[in-house]
């Protein structure tokens, strides 16, 4: 159980230096965001929203709607994951390229570019399909990174020898991916494809619920549902509303996941046997049931056999010395383009960007250090009580048993859901949006950071607690020299995604119109709001830029020595 | 020796370039295998035995040289060839049976043809019972016999076994042993010759038909020792102890000169010579059984047997009393020097200061010293490392500054701090 808890962490990025790849990579983003905004600056001035029904009567068809731009974004991530985690990993050189990358990509807060994103879409595609494909790609960039990073990691750490036989014994590309790559990559997949759910579900619900002044681009699903129920305070709309959430999320964590992870556990690499491996009902009643296992025999079996031959006359098996990869005409002509284009784009923006003035680039400076103290404080008060609730857990058997299940689909319920509530309840109280901004913050990180003090707990040697007996530690003396260093490298993990998640909720949390009145507090993610509100594309591109920025010097400066301080003297195994 | 040639392997280099810097795993390598021979590659970790291994299989292509099969050269992986591995690679997530299946598939076997070949096979090497049981239930000797079969299942004419008895408990290993004795010598296996790469000498004694001896710095061939001996063979026989002697011998080499002994420092041109990694209280054990021995004389064989560890620590053991000067090696048998009765003799406190003048001596270590003595603050190890990798592939780089650290810190005249990972000269005590 321990070992796998562990795992319900993203990925992490190899943390590097920052290197030359990397300010070409935000510039790469610069000029991208340029184009978005001069595109963004033709969409349609008036757009009309969707009638959103509170009708609880709706809820199934909209619940419906939600999960299928999950699935259709989910699906479009898993494509993503294979192939960029193949070709980075299958080459040095492109690994180089690849990796730091998709490295920013990920600290990106995605919520600073949905406007861009929309605007830009609705003025060169129908409306209806610019607003899906928004929200599609909004949720793919919430779930796709940590997929990606997990696929590569395991890509590079399969053993020397399990590949070396799987070409001695000439498995094509296709048995390959399915007996080496895809199984020994599942248990990571698995457990991101939950993360990823939880970071679609967050995203998910501010893109159906998005609407600048007259433009309304809003879809219909649970997510404007209950922001429409909240702003109309219907009580009863509201209940349904999360319930139905609640629903779809506790369902899907029992029939999909849960199951999924009992499978998965069939493809740990160690070979001993797990003593408490994860559990299902669903997955127990779907393997003994009679009828599933004849139609295995009968039909997914023969299937499978005459899908497995298709595929390998069609990638058939490379017997000869794999040849160093060398850069075609054409791979080199679309690198010369790219390459151009983001010239040309970086040009521009530079010029975009001198609209900005000095006055504003330091607020923005002022601003990024305000919402630095907000997301520290959030981190802080979710240590206050994560890490003694969290120990008190990860040392009782029973209640880990219990509780960790629940507190992994807590965190899978998305805090965006609930702001338009925090809202309602807490607008009219004074300070009270600065309050409701930090709920949203700690909403979205401390169970991630609970989770992992769990399991840090869980993971002391057992001689370890017996020698601090032994030897009588207690209270302080026994927290400083026993029980802290062992949670480091735990608390270390979950405070990246904690940070990360809490930037991000910035933009949402520091800036807000509800009804027809806007709220704001100092930050650098209220800086980003307005501009995207009032159509300041030179500011608001300014801004995402100095968050982005910012993120990527804190994970690398703080986050990157602490875990790595974490991972070479604390570690226990 | 009329028998048809299998495999040729000419001239075959295997140089890795990593910027400026070249190394030489293997070099000149000529080897002949014909059908019917059982030949076994011995040597010394590092000796790029199992590079080797690679490049006959058509895993691993060679810098220069060729390598014919049948006559023809092969331009990838050799499909007649296959490989029973040392961690076995088997997949854990398909049952014993379906690991067998999967090469039988991979070959375009129906189905049911499929599932027919693998029962016999299983039924063979005795797992019959075992199908739908996962790697994980098996025991290592069980695990390995499934590796045996998934390479007994495509029909290969050339087995190669890479170290596949060396992860396995001692009865399990013999069993084993013997097991493929029994399959090799019925001769209904399609399977024309077996090449075995081996760290451990009596079981290449106990196999092989002809030893090949290989050395390392640069990873090369020996020597070539014909096995007369008679099918079954026993440890005990006289003739056997005599066979394994030889091959020891060969191995353990004979003590030359010091200053060829030693080698050059790093960065200086000639070869530097790494040190063996090596238990130091059982290198002071292993002095101690030679003392015990008649004239402080010991045949190595003997004294691996005797402290029950395998040739491969035995060699890195005499390896490192050799460089040390306490003892000189000839015809694999091993003799203390007066500086190794003196550190036998006296107090374990007092051998410190002895070991500590010895290694002094050796260039690697008289070049670090050097180096510390001109930086007062130490050196970092990153640096230190870099510096080695000049004169070793960079992992070889890292392993040899760790040795150099044990030791060093044994003799108390070097002390590393892992927090900040500074090497400094040890304060004199």
């Amino acid at each position: 159980m321990l070992r796998l808890t562990r795992i319900f962490a993203p990925a992490q990025p190899v943390l590097r230096r920052i290197s030359g790849a990397d300010a070409v990579v935000v510039l790469g983003i610069a000029a991208t965001l340029w184009a978005l905004a001069k595109l963004a600056a033709q969409a349609p001035t008036v757009i009309r929203g969707p009638d959103i029904s509170l009708d609880p009567n709706a809820l199934p068809l909209y619940a419906g709607l939600s999960i299928t731009r999950m699935l259709a974004a989910y699906i479009l991530s898993l494509i993503f994951t294979f192939i960029y985690g193949y070709y980075a990993a299958s080459d040095k050189r492109r690994e180089r390229i690849l990796m730091p990358i998709l490295d920013i990509l990920q600290s990106i807060p995605i919520l600073a570019y949905l406007p861009v994103v929309v605007m830009g879409l609705t003025a060169v595609l129908p409306i209806g399909f610019a607003k899906e494909l928004s929200a599609v790609l909004l949720i793919f960039t919430g779930q796709a990174w940590n997929l990606t990073f997990s696929w590569y990691q395991s890509l590079t750490t399969i053993p020397t020898e399990l590949r070396e036989a799987s070409r001695v014994f000439q498995l094509g590309p296709w048995m390959r991916f399915k007996t080496l790559l895809l199984p020994f990559g599942a248990i990571g997949l698995v457990w991101n494809s939950l993360m990823s759910w939880a970071g679609g579900w967050f995203a998910l619900m501010v893109s159906e619920s998005f609407s600048i002044g007259d433009k309304d681009y809003r879809l219909p699903g649970i997510g404007s549902y209950i922001q429409l129920a909240a702003k109309e305070r219907n009580v009863t709309a509201i209940t349904w509303g999360v319930l139905v959430l609640l629903v779809v999320i506790v369902g899907l964590d029992q029939f999909v996941w849960r199951p999924m992870l009992a499978y998965a556990d069939k493809f740990r690499l160690d070979m001993v046997s797990s003593d408490a491996p994860i559990t299902s009902w669903v997955y127990n009643a779907f393997m003994t049931s009679r009828i599933v296992r004849r139609i295995r025999r009968r039909i997914i079996r023969p299937v499978t056999e005459a899908i497995d031959s298709r595929l390998k006359q069609l990638f058939p098996v490379r017997m000869d010395f794999p040849q160093p990869i060398r850069p075609s005409l054409i791979g080199k002509f679309v690198m010369g383009a790219i390459g151009t284009l983001i010239v040309v784009g970086v040009w521009e923006g530079i010029r975009f960007l001198g609209q900005v003035s000095l006055n504003d680039w330091g607020h923005f400076l002022l601003g990024l250090i305000a919402t630095f103290l907000r997301v520290i404080l959030a981190l802080v008060i979710a240590l206050a009580w994560t890490i003694p609730v969290g120990v008190a857990i990860g040392t009782n058997a029973r209640l880990a048993r219990i509780l960790q299940p629940l507190s992994q689909m807590a965190a899978s319920f998305p805090a965006t859901a609930l702001y338009p509530l925090f809202l309602v309840g807490l607008l009219h109280v004074r300070g009270g949006l600065e309050l409701a901004a930090m709920l949203l913050m700690l909403a979205g990180t401390q169970w991630y950071l609970l989770f992992n003090v769990m399991a840090g707990a869980q993971a002391v040697p057992q001689d370890l607690k017996y020698t601090a007996q032994l030897m009588g530690l207690k209270g302080w003396q026994k927290w400083s020299t026993f029980i802290l260093p062992a949670l480091f490298p735990y608390i270390a993990t979950g405070a990246i995604t904690a940070s990360g998640g809490a930037w991000n909720a910035s933009i949402l949390a520091e800036y807000t119109t509800f009804g027809n009145t806007k709220y704001s507090t100092y930050g650098i993610g209220a800086m980003i709001a307005r501009a995207q509100d009032k159509n300041q594309y030179p500011q608001l591109m300014a801004a995402t830029l100095a968050m982005v920025a910012a993120v990527i010097i804190v994970n690398r400066l703080v986050w990157k020595r602490l875990y790595q301080t974490a991972e070479e003297t604390y570690r226990m195994d | 020796m009329s028998a048809p040639t299998l495999l040729q392997v000419k001239d075959v280099s295997q140089i890795y370039k990593t910027g400026a810097k070249a190394f030489t795993a293997v070099r000149g390598i000529n080897l002949t295998i014909h059908e019917g021979d059982f030949v076994a590659l011995v040597g010394p970790s590092g000796c790029g035995k199992s590079t080797l291994l690679r490049i006959i299989t058509g895993l691993q292509q060679a810098s220069e040289g060729s390598v014919l099969y049948r006559g023809k050269q092969i331009k990838g992986v050799n499909p007649q060839a296959t490989i029973v591995f040392q961690t076995f690679a088997l997949f854990p997530w398909l049952t014993v049976q379906q690991n067998v299946e999967i090469a039988l598939k991979a070959r375009g076997v129906a189905p049911v043809e499929r599932r027919e070949r693998a029962n016999a096979l299983l039924d063979r090497v005795g797992l019959d019972g075992f199908e739908t049981a996962y790697p994980r239930e098996l025991s290592g000797g069980m695990r390995q016999k499934v590796g045996f079969a998934r390479a007994m299942a495509v029909e290969p004419e050339l087995l190669c076994l890479d170290e596949p008895f060396s992860a396995l408990d001692v009865l399990s290993a013999e069993a084993l042993r013997s097991e493929l004795m029994a399959l090799w010598q019925s001769g209904d296996l399609p399977i024309k010759a077996v090449l075995l790469v081996t760290h451990n000498i009596e079981e290449a004694v106990m196999l092989a038909g002809r030893v090949v001896v290989m050395e390392k710095e640069p990873g090369r061939i020996e020597a070539e020792l014909r096995n007369p001996l008679a099918y079954p063979r026993t440890p005990k026989a006289a003739e056997f102890v005599m066979m394994v002697d030889r091959v020891y011998g060969t191995l353990a080499g004979t003590t030359q000169p010091e200053h060829v002994e030693m080698g050059t420092a790093p960065g200086q041109p000639g070869r530097t010579r790494g040190l063996p990694e090596i238990n130091i209280n059982g290198l002071a054990r292993m002095l101690e059984f030679i003392r015990d021995n008649p004239n402080h004389k010991a045949d190595i064989y003997d004294l691996a047997r005797e402290l029950s560890i395998d040739s491969e620590e035995a060699i890195a053991l005499t390896e490192a009393a050799e460089l040390l000067g306490f003892a000189v090696i000839s015809q694999g048998d091993i003799a203390l020097t007066q500086t190794g009765t003196t550190f036998v003799e006296t107090t374990t406190l007092d051998r410190k200061p002895l070991f500590a003048a010895r290694i002094e001596r050796i260039p690697i270590f008289k070049w670090l010293l050097d180096r510390l003595d001109s930086a007062p603050g130490g050196e970092q190890w990153e640096d230190i490392v870099e510096e080695l990798a000049k004169d070793f592939p960079a992992e070889e780089a890292e392993h040899q500054l760790d040795i150099i650290v044990t030791w060093g810190r044994y003799g108390e005249i070097i002390q590393y701090d892992d927090n900040d990972g500074v090497i400094s000269r040890a304060a004199a005590a």
